[in-house]
């Protein structure tokens, strides 16, 4: 396994009184696209949110090329090189397609120039002048994707990226996840579809009652496929 | 010169600049507040006293250090700005978490404060404050005359707010603002110093009110009640234009100051209380305001 990027232990978090996640463990090797698997529900978003600095309280560690984030501020997070692409997509509806791309600041260099932006996603570029929000679903997704993508930023947190998507469209955003692995980003992605999950990814990380429960490589994901139906209740 | 319903043309387009400067105030005063209440989601009562502490800043300059007008229309700004910021760093941040009549309550409170210092100090029989040598004179245009001050405040006033407009609906820190007030979480994760942008926009808003008040100090007495006459009326127009929204507040300000000045020609007796019920009116139709965005 190579370096890892990311790496969470014991991670506790807590929405008021409710105890939400109860002792995370995982790490996101450096190049590689993990996933969190799991039902609706067993704490994926909340652990995107726990990185990002945007929950009330968590307890525990995630370190981030060893540097520990919990008490930081999501800004100073962001500002090491983490970008987030929430599942809600957070398409600002007061800024034009354009201005929502280019809203997150480039904090270093290595990130896609916005020609190659526009090359993955040309409709972007067309729809440039448009309201945020008057996308479709699918191209609200890619502009979520795509404008996390030229801030330098090398881990990316997807949050259930294919969610509600057409299969042309999950499709889409699979050859764009592949390639940007070939790049050299490391991706953590929050999924529910393990089909298209095993289509993207090296490892797997199934959550359950917000602990993770089972480590499954990508290379043995078909012999382990009537266990996982198992987890997600399909 | 003319007379329309035996109103003569002097008193019509008289009363129509008078209604033309308020409405440059209420715009002023209620853009500052449309940014406040969008980033901060505080409903800031300290407006109008801090619309007073501009023009009597003008007048401590003018009276203590010898600075006239035009510094102090740079120099006002400033200074009650920073006093605005020290205020969002040592109160109003604690109170993002809670409801909105936390924020109300605390805003209310300091304009109370506030005041009573004020009037400790200076007394409430208003001091006076002279209009600059520059726009002393005026135009006669024939059907009336146009004071070079009065002028000087419709244009400065509409300089202000299309520059303010523009800021925040083409540059790319308005983007920033406009998404910060949308999802301030997500913004912060992209990595953008959310919190400080709070506090400058706060201090902003508190320049525009401070600003407004040196513009007012030579046509109204500098007095400490002066921001609490207003204020009532720039809340009134906010809430027809629609809260937050900044296009609707400067429209909304210079069209209610034009239509109060035209119901004191027509029909003086409601002069006091037309915007008001517009407000009920626009609140019964759209419940938003006219600009405003459904929440």
């Amino acid at each position: 396994m190579a370096e890892a990027v990311l790496e969470v232990r014991d991670l506790h978090a807590f929405y008021g009184e409710s105890h939400v996640l109860h002792g995370m463990n995982f790490s996101v090797p450096k190049g590689e696209v993990v996933t969190l698997l799991g039902r609706n529900g067993v704490g994926k978003t909340t652990t995107m949110r726990a990185i990002m600095g945007i929950l009330g309280r968590c307890v525990g560690s995630i370190r981030h090329r060893g540097e520990e984030l919990i008490g930081l501020a999501s800004e100073k997070i962001a500002r090491q090189g983490i970008a987030y692409c929430p599942e809600e997509r957070g398409i600002f509806a007061s800024l034009s397609v354009k201005e929502n791309l280019l809203l997150p600041p480039v904090i270093r260099d290595g990130g896609l120039t916005l020609d190659e932006v526009y090359e993955l996603f040309p409709i972007l570029r067309e729809r440039g002048a448009s309201q945020g929000t008057k996308l479709s679903g699918g191209e609200q997704q890619m502009l979520a994707i795509a404008r996390i993508l030229r801030t330098g930023a090398h881990l990316l947190l997807l949050d259930e990226p294919t969610e509600g998507l057409a299969p042309v469209i999950i499709q889409q955003i699979g050859a764009t996840i592949r390639r940007l692995r070939e790049r050299g980003f490391t991706v953590l992605l929050v999924e529910q579809n393990f089909h298209f999950a095993a289509t993207v990814a090296d490892r797997h990380y199934v959550v359950e009652h917000g602990q993770v429960v089972d480590m499954i490589p990508n290379g043995e994901i078909a012999a382990n496929e009537d266990k996982l139906k198992t987890y997600l209740g399909v | 010169m003319f007379t329309l319903l035996g109103i003569s043309s002097q008193a019509l387009f008289g009363q129509l600049l008078i209604g033309l400067i308020n409405g440059a105030f209420y715009a002023i005063l209620s853009l500052g507040l449309a940014l406040i209440f969008g980033l901060l989601n505080i409903i800031n009562f300290t407006h109008g006293a801090q619309y007073m502490m501009g023009a009597f800043v003008a007048w401590l300059l003018l009276s203590y250090a010898g600075l006239g007008y035009w510094a102090a229309l740079l120099i006002a700004p400033i200074v009650v700005g920073v006093t605005g910021i020290v205020v969002e760093r040592l109160f109003l941040r604690r109170l993002y978490q809670l409801d909105h009549l936390y924020g109300l309550l605390l805003t209310f409170g300091l304009a109370l404060i506030l005041e009573g210092v004020f009037r400790q100090m200076f007394g409430v029989s208003g001091l006076p404050y002279q209009i600059p040598a520059e726009l002393s004179d005026g135009y006669n245009l024939g059907f009336m005359f146009l004071p070079k001050y009065r002028a000087w405040i419709i244009l400065i006033s509409l300089v202000v707010c299309i520059a303010t407009w523009l800021l925040i609906e083409k540059t790319k820190l308005g983007s920033y603002l406009r998404a910060a007030t949308e999802n301030p979480a997500l913004v912060r994760a992209f990595g953008i110093n959310v919190p400080l942008m709070i506090t400058l926009t706060y201090g902003f808003g508190v320049a525009l009110a401070a600003f407004a008040g040196v513009l007012a100090a030579p046509i109204y007495q500098v007095s400490p009640i002066m921001g609490s006459n207003l204020i009532i009326v720039v809340f009134a127009v906010v809430v027809i234009g629609g809260m937050g929204s900044i296009l609707g507040s400067v429209v909304t300000g210079f069209a209610l100051g034009l239509i109060e000045g035209l119901t004191k020609v027509f029909y003086p007796e409601a002069s006091s209380t037309a915007i008001f019920i517009i407000m009920a009116i626009v609140l019964l139709i759209k419940p938003a305001g006219l600009f405003g965005r459904r929440a």
